[in-house]
């Protein structure tokens, strides 16, 4: 079975953004970067198959030619191989235009499954997963957090607020993965050694325009000062005058 | 003439008060406002959704259990009717369909809104990048703007009259198919839906002792307990509670962390609630310099004192 784990180099937890010069992009030139939380519990998942029934995980990936520390970090981590869609504006692509490139690819390798994170922490837009799958017209289960596999079926449970809900399907299939799913690995020598003779193959993309324009991006708005109003449960009591006088929420 | 389609869910036949403020947020900023239902019970959710904002209800006969199925009648009711826009409240059923009629209209989707407005002719969302640290305002210049809108941020729609309610088949081509639901514990409020949550922490020092922020949620009512991810990964709380960058985004009217220290991942889930109160033992916890009022100590000591307080109040009202 060949699945492809879709990845997006997103800015670190720690980033401050910079707003541009014309107030509508992010500055990139100071920004450190790291793999997505999700898409790396999405490549964990798919190595994890692989090496349980066999079969092959190639990593997709839309972004710069210069991010291939995080694509052999992929590579490191278990992937068989990564195939690069080089895009410069990777970081501006709206959800359609991000989508449409990847299913792209996806055909291209002839996949029988593709594993997304659930979101990407950058643009916290949860989209890409299920668009790719609509617009292939796969199956889709989001927010998974366990997975079975097997002759050309699987079961996926997903997190909802109802509890947990338990879904069948036929593949080809795409899966979003969530917290819980798998643990990601840690990249070991070996594993690191064996990267450097995997392929890493940057291909061109034919990246639609966006259809989303930024018209000005904004720091969030600033929360007043907040006060210790005192210590222990002595200070139970001012609390609620101030919850139900000053805040009115009580 | 503009029309928004808003997809309605409902849960025994009343509709969620995400797809309320879903249907006051669309009525605000167009003309006509089309609401899409299903399930067991959407007809007679459907009566309440006039008053809510709806000028027409379209109820799809099925019971909906392939988010795949539902998201082609969805986007099929916007085609039929025109729509410029798509809406949902963003609950984990509505985000799951959004991207879904999203692709079907060949339009870009933009989640967890926390503002729709008009700019002229056209529509513009406000939306959180970067776990809150940005706001993007963006237009689409696409056929149909699609947005799912953060719950607890818009105001419930009120005060419209009678909507046309028309039937129509579901589809029945089936992708995935939901076979069983493992509901929860007792009936319990989902930490991103109540007004009140009460979080805890490592501070708590282990497992059982979160009783004590269960007493106080039981006290107010409508609360939800919530968690941090540390207590989270040591197994004393299900991730379904977790509050943070890798658990729920939460913006309830009252947010009390106790015994949370206030790493960034956990504030980029909560920094949005209207009032933050804290209690640590630590005065330096980076939590206080997020909270509108702190209080330092033992929370052994001041939470249940703070849960007869409530109890109290709660008596009275």
């Amino acid at each position: 079975m060949k699945i492809v784990a879709c990845v997006k180099r997103v800015p670190t937890t720690e980033a401050e953004p910079v707003v541009s010069g014309d107030g509508t992009t992010l500055d990139q030139s100071a920004m450190q970067y790291m793999l997505s939380f999700y898409d790396e519990i999405a490549l964990e998942k798919a190595v994890q198959i692989k090496e349980a029934s066999g079969g092959e995980v190639v990593v997709v990936s839309l972004g710069p030619t210069d991010g291939s520390k995080e694509m052999r970090e992929c590579l490191a981590k278990g992937a068989d191989r990564v195939v690069l869609a080089k895009d410069d504006a990777w970081h501006t692509r709206d959800a359609r235009a991000t989508a449409k490139a990847l299913a792209a690819q996806i055909t291209e390798q002839g996949a029988d499954m593709a594993f997304f994170g659930r979101v990407a922490t950058d643009r916290d837009n949860a989209a890409v997963g299920p668009m790719v799958a609509t617009m292939l017209g796969w199956a889709c289960v989001t927010d998974v957090v366990e997975l079975e596999v097997a002759d050309g079926k699987g079961v996926a449970k997903r997190e909802s607020e109802a509890g947990i809900e338990t879904y069948e399907f036929a593949l080809p299939a795409v899966v979003t993965c969530q917290k819980g799913l798998a643990e990601p690995r840690y990249a070991g020598l070996k594993g690191i050694m064996a990267a450097k003779k995997k392929p890493l193959d940057e291909v061109d993309a034919a990246v639609e325009d966006n259809q989303a324009q930024v018209v000005k991006l904004s720091p969030p708005p600033a929360r007043p000062e907040g006060r210790i109003i005192g210590e222990g449960a002595d200070a139970v009591g001012p609390l609620m005058e101030a919850l139900r006088n000053e805040a009115k929420v009580l | 003439m503009s029309t928004i389609l808003v997809h309605v869910e409902q849960v025994g036949g009343a509709p969620r008060r995400a797809s309320l403020e879903a249907l006051g947020a669309a009525s605000a900023v167009c003309d006509t406002v089309v609401a899409t239902i299903t399930g067991d019970g959407a007809d007679a959710a459907a009566a309440a959704l006039g008053a809510a904002g709806a000028n027409k209800v379209v109820v799809l006969a099925g019971a909906g259990t392939s988010p795949d199925a539902l998201a082609a009648d969805v986007a099929k009711a916007c085609t039929d009717h025109g729509a410029t826009a798509f809406v949902v409240g963003a609950t984990s059923g509505g985000r799951d369909i959004a991207p879904r009629v999203a692709a079907h209209l060949d339009s870009t989707l933009f989640s967890d809104c926390i503002a729709l407005d008009k700019d002229g002719d056209d529509l513009v969302v406000r939306r959180p990048w970067l776990a809150g640290k940005v706001l993007a305002d963006m237009k689409s210049g696409g056929p149909v703007l699609c947005a799912t809108l953060r719950r607890n941020t818009f105001q419930a729609g009120s005060g419209g009259g009678d909507a046309e309610i028309v039937q129509a088949d579901a589809n029945t081509d089936f992708k995935a198919i939901l076979k069983d639901v493992a509901a929860k514990a007792g009936d319990k409020l989902d930490v991103s839906e109540a007004p009140v949550v009460v979080s805890g922490g490592r501070g708590l020092g282990e497992a059982e002792n979160f009783n004590i922020l269960e007493d106080l949620a039981a006290a107010f009512g409508d609360a939800a307990v919530g968690a941090s991810r540390a207590v989270v990964d040591m197994g004393w709380r299900p991730h379904a509670e977790q509050v943070g960058q890798t658990g729920k985004t939460v913006s309830p009217q009252l947010y009390i962390a106790v015994g949370i220290s206030g790493a960034i991942q956990h504030l980029a889930g909560m920094k949005t609630a209207k009032v933050i109160v804290a209690i640590n033992k630590d005065p330096e916890a980076p939590i206080f310099k997020v909270a509108d009022y702190g209080i330092v100590g033992d929370a052994f000591e001041i939470v249940p004192a703070l849960t007869a307080a409530v109890k109290e109040v709660k008596a009275q009202a």
